[in-house]
């Protein structure tokens, strides 16, 4: 008999037009990482959030150390010992971190609340684990990895043993990355059973010790890690052999398709230039990346650029056309597209349906409306053929609400809107976050052809495997400044990581 | 695939249709509820009435379509909002404006001849409405000040300054109210008063029910079929994205502000000019058709087509409440009665959405 604290029997739960997970089996032993791997809209989420108590599954039966429980709500859960830090963290931004960490489990004395013996007690914890916080730092002023401890700080003050992970990396930059793996080697050690989401596999092979694969919410098998190859886990999830490696042509550059000259913007509560004086150009069939550790200006260039934000002063041409000041709607006929940073704030219309979210823009075209009135036969079956083409899974077809798809199916949303607008220039922050690898190699691809087809690309990314791969160029972002432009092939890991961290520089072109 | 689309429509519509009804029967438990605690005696037979008393005859049929009408205008104004939104709390200041500038047209500019009377005062209180809701809007837009905070204040600005203004206008002094308008202003009657009717009794229908019903039409088109309210509804739901996209919010508000303003400002016109001889009454109070739009839209939610039957109910509510002074209940109870069923219908939808967000927004990322 094996010891497994936590085993899922034959759970199926179904949503409308989709059977988002199908007699899934899923055994947690005591004390290891279990990593859940399987395609966008595998199903994983959902499975994570039945084990929650946030869905109840249509059949199948959860057994904690061998005896069968019942999980109506995540209060039962944390009853059980089953925390979770979800994917979108769950904090009050306006409250402190040691706040948010004793909400819901105050300690009461005489009717006051004793902050006191919580304090103590929490920072016991954060020494032992190695999670290093500042408890009375605001949610609002602190980095998304400090936010993700004070999540995981938050399960293990209610004392959990159980511990749900659901894409945790997806936001962090690698460092923090590289930090939490440590910090979840720690707590198998010390006992804790944690269930990992990623789509990673370098995480998978780093930290996990099993791993269950899941695709199109079906169980498919369970596999040791250690004996198991990327390639091998990354076909069983996908059904097919995924090449890793990205198959760029040779191509020489046209025309100058974006010209940023000077650029400043100013952050308004430092009063510092978070973009200091930019100067850059990316020409037709070129992909330049803007590689930099995260918070050093790339987000604000971007939105400068895009028009999301007003620049303080420099120039920007898209194709010939002085775009400085333009309108959102202005640079976007100008041939500008844009895949934002943040899917939920920017990038859709969450409570619209997919084919709304899929002609966000471009419902204005004569193609999408006759006098005003929008050509709903047009709209839907101009959605069909994304859907398709793109893959993107989801419930209901076009009706689907964005709201309910995966993440990862989101993302794919935004990617085969902004490509398929034919742009000149087509700005990409982030574009693979949350996708898993057959979607990478797919938007990868994707990439490569319109830069064959003569669209300039700027590229932000956090990822230097993606930079690495995919750039023509690279531009090294530190402090607001450019410092450094380096070419993929003939750079290193090391080197760039050198520029990014400010040790070393390099006039930029 | 049109048809698997159009079922899919139909389901979750039906389902819409069904919420609204079942809130209407919890409403209507709380208001027997509360009959029974009052009068225990004449408790059934008063909720009869209610029930009965806007179908009992013709004429009161005739009453519950001018009683829907002014709050059909504001319960389009407060839905239209909702869908963009913003939640338009200035319904009452709006009304009160059309309504004002609706009577002062139809009494001063009698030299326009014959319909163009009423047309003229028609398009008068439209304009005044959406001035009034405008400000909340340019304030919104350029200030970021709250709308319900600005909705408010236009409320209080609009009653007291139309009670300033037509002292100095447009004044019956015996009545306290506004002056008669001239009988060209009103909306044409086309027979309606007299197809609903008992014996000689005529009642106060009008073309006014059936110039709200083509509003709300209008309003569900553009919501629902146009490039227009397609940026509305989506700088309603996230104005980040729609301005990702290109839509100027600044606009969007303003707009939105500017056409909820003109529908109540409207349904001001279309009460006063109704021809039942009814004026403006020159008292200190918010007029109660502007709030009564909320339990219209919350209860039809926030569905143009939806508005129209809502309307219709409350008015009919109303109706059969005043008949049940037959059975001497003072007429406060009977409004609390009134305002308990409507009040509990739209609020039981609003705790159904509450719990559904709740429930779904825990799951889905
Ligand atoms: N609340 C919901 N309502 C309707 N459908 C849903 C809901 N939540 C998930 N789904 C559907 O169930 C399927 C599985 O979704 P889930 O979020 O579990 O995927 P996932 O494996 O976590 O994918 P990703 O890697 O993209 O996050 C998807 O097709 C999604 O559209
Ligand atoms: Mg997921």
């Amino acid at each position: 008999m094996d010891d497994y604290i936590i085993e899922m029997r034959g759970i199926t739960k179904k949503f409308p037009g989709i059977i988002a997970n199908d007699e899934i089996n899923l055994q947690l032993k005591r004390g290891e990482i279990h990593a859940l791997l399987g395609e966008n809209g595998a199903g994983k989420s959902t499975l994570m959030s039945v084990l929650f108590g946030l869905y109840q599954p249509e059949a199948g039966e959860i057994l904690k150390n061998g005896k069968t429980v019942r999980i109506s709500g995540p209060n039962d859960a944390t009853r059980l010992g089953i925390g979770m830090v979800h994917q979108h963290f769950k904090l009050v931004h306006n409250f402190t971190v040691l706040e948010n960490i004793i909400l819901g489990v105050e300690t009461v004395k005489n009717g006051l609340l004793s902050m006191a013996g919580a304090r103590n007690q929490v920072m016991d914890i954060s020494r032992k684990y190695g999670l290093d916080i500042n408890p009375d730092a605001y949610i609002q002023d602190i980095t998304v990895g400090m936010q993700q401890k004070t999540e995981i700080l938050k399960m293990l003050y209610r004392e959990n043993e159980i511990l749900i992970f659901d894409e945790p990396t997806a936001v962090l930059t690698p460092q923090e990355i590289d930090d939490l793996m440590k910090i979840m080697r720690g707590l198998a050690a010390e006992g804790k059973s944690i269930l990992f989401i990623t789509h990673k596999l370098n995480e998978i092979k780093a930290v996990a010790d099993r791993c269950t694969v899941l695709r199109k919410g079906k169980y498919i098998g369970m596999v040791d890690v250690a004996p198991t190859t990327k390639e091998e886990l990354s076909e069983m999830m996908v059904g097919r052999k995924v090449s890793l490696n990205v198959d760029k042509p040779e191509r020489e550059p046209g025309k100058t398709v974006l010209d940023v000259k000077g650029l400043i913007v100013k952050n308004k509560a430092t009063g510092k230039n978070s973009v200091d004086d930019v100067t850059f150009q990316v020409r037709e069939g070129e992909i330049v990346c803007v590689a930099g550790i995260d918070g050093n200006g790339q987000s604000d260039l971007i939105y400068a650029l895009t028009g999301l934000i007003r620049l303080d002063a420099g120039s920007a041409l898209i194709g010939g056309t002085d775009i400085t000041n333009a309108s959102v709607r202005k640079r976007g006929l100008a041939g500008m597209a844009h895949i934002p940073e943040d899917r939920h704030k920017h990038g859709l219309v969450l409570d619209y349906p997919l084919a709304y979210n899929l002609v966000l823009q471009r419902y204005f075209e004569p193609k999408f409306q006759h006098g005003g009135f929008l050509r709903y036969n047009e709209i839907y079956s101009y959605s069909k053929t994304l859907i398709d083409r793109f893959d993107i899974r989801s419930g209901q077809g076009v009706n689907t609400i964005a709201r309910s798809m995966s993440g990862g199916n989101q993302q794919k949303v935004i990617i085969a809107r902004e490509i398929d607008r034919a742009p000149k220039l087509l700005i990409a922050v982030q574009p693979t976050r949350g996708l898993d690898v057959g979607a990478i190699e797919y938007i990868h691809s994707q990439l490569i052809a319109e830069r064959g087809k003569g669209t300039g690309i700027l590229l932000v990314s956090l990822e230097l495997d993606e930079v690495l791969s995919v750039s023509d160029r690279i531009l090294v972002i530190y402090e607001g400044q450019l410092v450094a432009e380096l070419n993929p092939n003939e750079v290193s890991y090391q080197e760039i990581g050198l520029y990014m961290s400010g040790s070393k520089r390099r006039a930029a072109g | 695939m049109n048809s698997r689309l159009k079922q899919i429509l139909s389901v979750s519509n039906s389902a819409s249709v069904l919420s609204s009804l079942m809130a209407i029967v919890v409403g209507l438990a709380a208001g027997f509820l509360v009959l029974l605690v009052s009068n225990p005696s004449q408790a059934l037979g008063a909720f009869g009435t209610i029930l009965s008393g806007g179908l009992s005859d013709r004429k009161n049929m005739g009453q519950v379509l001018y009683t829907a009408t002014p709050i059909l205008m504001t319960g389009l104004s407060v839905g239209f909002a909702s869908r963009t939104g913003l939640f338009n709390i200035g319904a009452s200041g709006q009304f009160i404006a059309g309504a004002y500038c609706a009577v002062l047209v139809g009494v001063k500019c009698t030299f326009l001849p014959g319909p163009l009377l009423c047309l003229a005062a028609l398009i008068a209180a439209f304009i005044a409405g959406a001035i009034w809701g405008s400000v909340p809007g340019i304030l919104k837009a350029y200030r970021n000040v709250n709308e319900v905070i600005s909705c408010i204040m236009m409320n209080y600005i609009g009653t007291y300054l139309v009670n300033f203004l037509i002292v100095r206008t447009v004044f019956d002094s015996l009545k306290n109210q506004s002056t008669r308008v001239a009988d060209n202003a009103n909306m044409p009657k086309l027979g309606l008063d007299l197809l609903f009717r008992e014996g000689n009794n005529v009642s106060s229908a009008n073309s006014g029910i059936l110039l709200a019903i083509i509003m709300a039409v209008a309003i569900y088109i553009i919501l629902e079929k146009t490039q227009f309210g397609f940026e509305l509804k989506a700088c309603g739901f996230n104005k980040d994205a729609a301005r990702y996209a290109g839509v100027s919010e600044k606009r969007s508000v303003i707009l939105s502000m500017v056409i909820a303003g003109a529908m109540a400002g409207l349904g001001g016109a279309l009460l006063y000019l109704a021809g039942s001889g009814k004026g403006i009454d020159v008292l200190d109070v918010l007029p109660v058709e502007g709030f009564n739009g909320i339990p219209v839209a919350l209860l039809a939610l926030n569905n143009p087509i939806g508005v129209i039957f809502a309307a219709l109910f409350i008015a009919y509510l109303n109706v059969g409440g005043f008949s049940m002074q037959l059975f001497n209940f003072p007429p406060q109870v009977i409004e609390i009665i009134i305002s308990i069923i409507i009040y509990f219908s739209a609020f039981a939808l609003v705790l159904k959405g509450v719990i559904m967000s709740i429930h779904g927004r825990g799951a889905v990322k």
